[in-house]
């Protein structure tokens, strides 16, 4: 199937909460929107899967207007935030309830519930009732219930974002896996970045109801067009440094500077913004290219396997990635080395000129 | 200000516990130092939660005590603790402004006004609400209220320790790395004993100095984070800290190689030496950044196949599989990874032995 | 297709319309029809204006009556307000009790308004009454029958033994919603008993109590089955609340237009109490946010 959204736009009373909306989904393709919250993700799915209607646009599914058209007649499974659970019934009841209503044979109920249950690791699980399981284990459930029916369309509102981190992991690991043997298109919100580069397909970054870019996830992240996709995806946020290129150097407002590299040279003098993603940026140094930036560090923030240490430099707040697990403690002095070629280079209006990625 | 100590604690909701199941906490003991930042890490169930309860006298344990600065306060209630707690949710008195708020507890103990408004001031002053001090609490962010209950434990002089549970829960994203800053901050300047329940890494690691792993109602590591991610003492450790997780692969020893499935892998004599007499389950476990993946065979490399690879952006997940045992290696974004067939390398001195779940030292 | 699917949501609405048209709109109308009217028979009736306003706005026996309502009305609030958070404050808060004291409080509420009037008339009947017995016994003459006084406390008394267990289960729905977190904060504050009913437990039920100060007012307000039972209005007009004085015209001289004008001239003054409640506990709301 494939599904065609035509300028849609709602508008709640005198807020807006979706402007200008023309998005296209293939079958058995991917996508992840990724947003802020506020951004729109949420009423984007509703009226996707029918459950609200448009003020303006139209939406056609294989050519056909559907617009409005409830959830109910079309084929469609959704899975929320919160997790969602007939409280009286056991988990295979749960997850057998939308091929009960479709009014399948008891066999082929059983086959299909077993195969959704083992593909999420719940078989053991199936004579058990919502309120005995963990977090993670509902969840599961609730995933199982939109994937044992064949849809057209599924849909993910955010549906790891109420788990613990370690849970979070597991499932977006095996999610991404079951998402690839799918026929349906599966679009799926989120507001982690990371997350929506492990789930790879295509992204939709949005923003204040507006899409401000599409493709596919990997390219998008290496090659955001503007200052905001670059902002909203980048975890933590992408550091940005405004500067002017003049007589083959950059330097920024703060004082820092470095040789410009030749593409920044072609550019031609005048003031830029510079992003450059906390990753890009490190404590060591293993070139004799690399600039250095000096700041007092503000908080070690330890993710997982990588410490962000947050650090002032002149007013503005740099945040860079450190491998492994390191103590820097606030107030010390630190040095950072970044390699020019590393920037990513915005107009004043905030259009991507220059990616290290791309020549 | 004080120092905690617990004694042999153990705590069952049963009334009358039987096994070792029957228990939320099979054995704490252990002191907690003065004016320390201190962070209670597990999943739900390990029992930190129990364990806050009977550090603040909400709960009494079933057997051992527990002292402040050598004090018995076992019998005491809370009140009488001179603990702060900051809770999951903002808890504020609606009808009062942020000073009304801040200034309550002083003023429940009669403090002189003079006195109050001077400390208030100065906790205003630390925790950036003084532009807010007379507005109504009720209408803040979530985040300036998070701070107020905050504020309310900080203005007594007498606060022997700050209980935080789970205090970002409420907190946006974006948000949170300020208020975590602000909370080092406020140890930092306040030498104040302070213990942080959370399930989240990020905040326990970030938060605190010391930390203390929680798994099935008993501690199994205490620890620096840089001591939880390098040398993880048990295998849950390993697991829970760091994304992903340490990689765990069952094994026996010979010498001072590891077998596993029929491959060889070189680790530390003498750990090895210690697995062998110890004679439990043994595993190896490394964590996923320091495997090496080479796309051609290597000296003491193990052949392998890649089977997925997963973006993070700045890195790459790689999941590998030899025999039945699956590999996830942490690739930096640059470097290229192999198709299919690949060669896995484990440094020996990354490699952790473990015996029974324990690591082998 | 689409068109209708978002129209036949009026069919869902449709029954509500017609039920509400039938209780309420459709009586409405009629007496607002009477109110201006003066009618002898079927087929005779002019149109008067506001003839039976005027009227009934300068009949001093009303004003008696309203005024006797408001000071009832005052003082049951008064009374049952305090006394009703009183009782759920010291209420076992769990178990067995808490269960136990609900349905004893609750059994009140269950009993028919008439009956209610019945028992209490022969609970303070001076010769077998066990209440009125007993007063009289102590030497201090008790008769409702014949004193103002005495009637007005047996009416309040009756009053407030049926209706405060109403407010005492919605202060007790009102805490038990606070959460436990709240107390521990202000134990560990080192808060009063007093300091935590005044800054804690009342700010978190002022959303039932606003419900249990309207109904109350409401209801008692409108009262009219006990005193009816009890007094008939009396000693003299004694007990003659605007319900009762607006029967005694309608059905006991048959004044239908005035009686109509009367009518909605209480229903007005109830709507305008409720409406001034309302508004007082918004601002004392809006008060808290700003």
């Amino acid at each position: 199937m494939s599904l065609k959204l035509k300028d849609i736009n709602k508008l709640v009373g005198q807020d807006v909460h979706l402007k200008d909306i023309n998005l296209e989904f293939e079958s058995s393709s991917r996508y992840v929107i990724l947003g802020r919250t506020l951004a729109g993700k949420t009423s984007l799915l509703r009226i996707m899967a029918g459950l609200d209607r448009p003020t303006t646009g139209t939406i056609t599914a294989d050519g056909v207007d559907v617009t409005g058209v409830s959830v109910r007649k079309r084929s469609i499974a959704m899975v929320y935030q919160q997790f969602i659970n007939y409280p009286s019934q056991t988990i295979y009841e749960n997850i057998a309830s939308p091929l009960k209503i479709q009014g399948l044979k008891k066999a082929e109920i059983r086959a299909k519930v077993m195969e959704a249950a083992s593909m999420l690791h719940i078989e053991h699980l199936l004579d058990r009732l919502p309120a005995e399981l963990s977090g993670g284990q509902q969840q599961r459930t609730a995933i199982a219930r939109a994937l044992v029916k064949d849809v057209d369309l599924l849909l993910l509102d955010e549906p790891l974002v109420n788990l613990d981190y370690k849970l979070r992991e597991e499932l977006r690991d095996e999610l991404q896996k079951i998402f690839i043997e799918r026929d349906s298109v599966v679009v799926y919100t989120t507001t982690e970045p990371t997350e929506a580069l492990m789930l790879g397909g295509n992204v939709i970054v949005m923003h204040e109801g507006r899409i401000l870019q599409i493709g596919e996830t990997a390219d998008v992240y290496q090659n955001p067009a503007t200052t905001q996709v670059a902002e909203v995806f980048s975890d933590p946020p992408i550091n940005f440094m405004h500067g002017a290129i003049a007589v083959g150097k950059v330097t920024m407002d703060s004082g820092f500077g470095f040789e410009a590299t030749a593409r920044m040279n072609d550019l031609g003098p005048g003031e830029y913004t510079f992003g450059i993603r906390s990753n890009q940026l490190s404590i060591s140094s293993d070139n004799d290219e690399n600039a250095r930036l000096t700041g007092t560090v503000a908080l070690s923030e330890i993710n997982g396997s990588e410490t962000f240490i947050h650090f002032k430099h002149d007013d503005e707040t740099i945040v860079v990635q450190d491998d492994g697990v390191h103590m820097h403690e606030v107030g010390t002095e630190v040095h950072v080395y970044v390699h020019p070629s590393n920037f990513y280079v915005f107009n004043k209006a905030g259009e991507l000129l220059i990616s290290p990625h791309n020549d | 200000m004080a120092r905690i100590e617990l004694n042999e604690i153990k705590h069952s909701y049963h009334p009358n516990p039987t096994d070792d199941e029957d228990f939320a906490l099979k054995r704490i003991h252990t002191v907690w130092e003065d004016g320390g930042a201190y962070a209670l890490l597990g999943p739900s169930g390990c029992g930190k939660t129990t364990m806050l309860n009977i550090i603040s006298g909400l709960l009494k344990p079933s057997h051992g005590s527990i002292s402040y600065d050598d004090t018995d306060v076992s019998a005491m209630q809370p009140e009488d603790r001179n603990i702060a707690q900051v809770f999951q949710f903002p808890v504020l008195y609606d009808t009062m402004t942020v000073y009304q708020n801040l200034a309550f507890p002083l003023k429940n103990r009669g403090v002189a006004k003079a006195d109050i408004d001077k400390r208030v001031d100065e906790i205003a002053e630390a925790l950036d609400l003084k532009q807010d001090l007379h507005k109504r609490a009720s209408g803040l962010s979530a985040d300036a209220k998070q701070k107020i209950s905050l504020g309310r434990g900080l203005v007594r002089s007498d606060v022997a320790a700050i209980l935080f549970d789970e205090p970002l829960t409420v907190i946006d994203p974006h948000l949170k790395w300020d208020l975590r800053r602000k909370l080092k901050e406020i140890h930092k300047e306040f030498k104040l004993t302070m213990i942080y329940v959370t399930h989240d890494q990020v905040e326990a690691m970030t938060f605190a100095d010391q930390i203390v792993v929680m798994y099935e109602g008993e501690i199994v590591q205490t620890g620096t984070p840089e001591e939880l991610f390098e040398t993880p003492e048990h295998t849950f450790v390993g697991y829970f800290i760091g994304s992903p997780g340490m990689n765990f692969l069952e094994c026996t020893v010979d010498g001072a190689l590891a077998l596993v499935g029929g491959e060889t892998i070189p680790i530390i004599p003498s750990y090895a030496d210690k697995a062998m007499r110890a004679g439990g389950k043994l595993k190896i476990g490394i964590r996923p950044m320091y495997v090496g993946l080479h796309a051609e065979a290597v000296e003491d490399g193990i052949a392998a196949e890649v089977i997925n690879i997963e973006d993070q952006g700045f890195c790459k997940i790689v999941t590998a599989k030899f025999g039945d045992n699956a590999i996830k290696a942490r690739i930096k974004d640059d470097r290229s990874i192999p198709d299919g067939k690949c060669w896995l390398t484990f440094p020996p001195e990354k490699t952790k032995l473990y015996c029974d779940e324990r690591l082998v030292k | 297709m689409s068109k209708w699917e978002n129209n036949r949501a009026w069919f869902f609405i449709l029954p509500v319309f017609v039920i509400v048209a039938f209780s309420a709109i459709i009586p409405l109308m009629t007496v607002v029809n009477y109110s201006v009217q003066d009618i002898f028979g079927p087929g005779q009736r002019f149109f008067v204006g506001l003839e039976w306003f005027r009227e009934v706005l300068l009949d001093t026996r009303l004003h008696d009556a309203l005024w006797r309502q408001l000071t009832f009305s005052g003082l049951v609030l008064l009374i049952e307000m305090p006394l009703g958070v009183a009782i759920a404050l010291t209420m076992p808060k769990k178990g067995w009790a808490s269960s136990l004291c609900l349905v004893i409080l609750a059994l009140p509420l269950l009993i028919p308004w008439n009956v209610i009037g019945t028992i209490w008339i022969i609970f303070t009947r001076p010769d077998i009454g066990l209440m009125g017995s007993l007063i009289n016994s102590a030497g201090i003459s008790f008769d409702h029958t014949a004193n103002a006084f005495d009637a007005w406390t047996t009416l309040m008394l009756m009053e407030v033994w049926h209706w405060t267990p109403l407010v005492v289960l919605l202060a007790f729905a009102g805490l038990r919603a606070i959460p436990e977190a709240y107390y521990q904060a202000a134990k560990i504050d080192g808060a009063s008993p007093w300091a935590i009913f005044r800054y804690i437990q009342l700010p978190k039920m002022r959303g039932v109590l606003t419900i249990a100060l309207l109904l109350r007012f409401m209801d008692s307000f409108l009262i009219y089955a006990e005193p009816f039972v009890l007094t008939g209005g009396g000693p003299g007009n004694a007990t003659t609340f605007l319900s009762i004085y607006l029967v005694k015209i309608a059905v006991g001289q048959f004044d239908l237009g005035p009686a109509a004008a009367f009518s909605l001239i209480y229903f007005l003054i109830i709507l305008l109490f409720c409406w001034l409640f309302y508004q007082a506990l918004q601002a004392v709301e809006g008060g808290e946010k700003s």
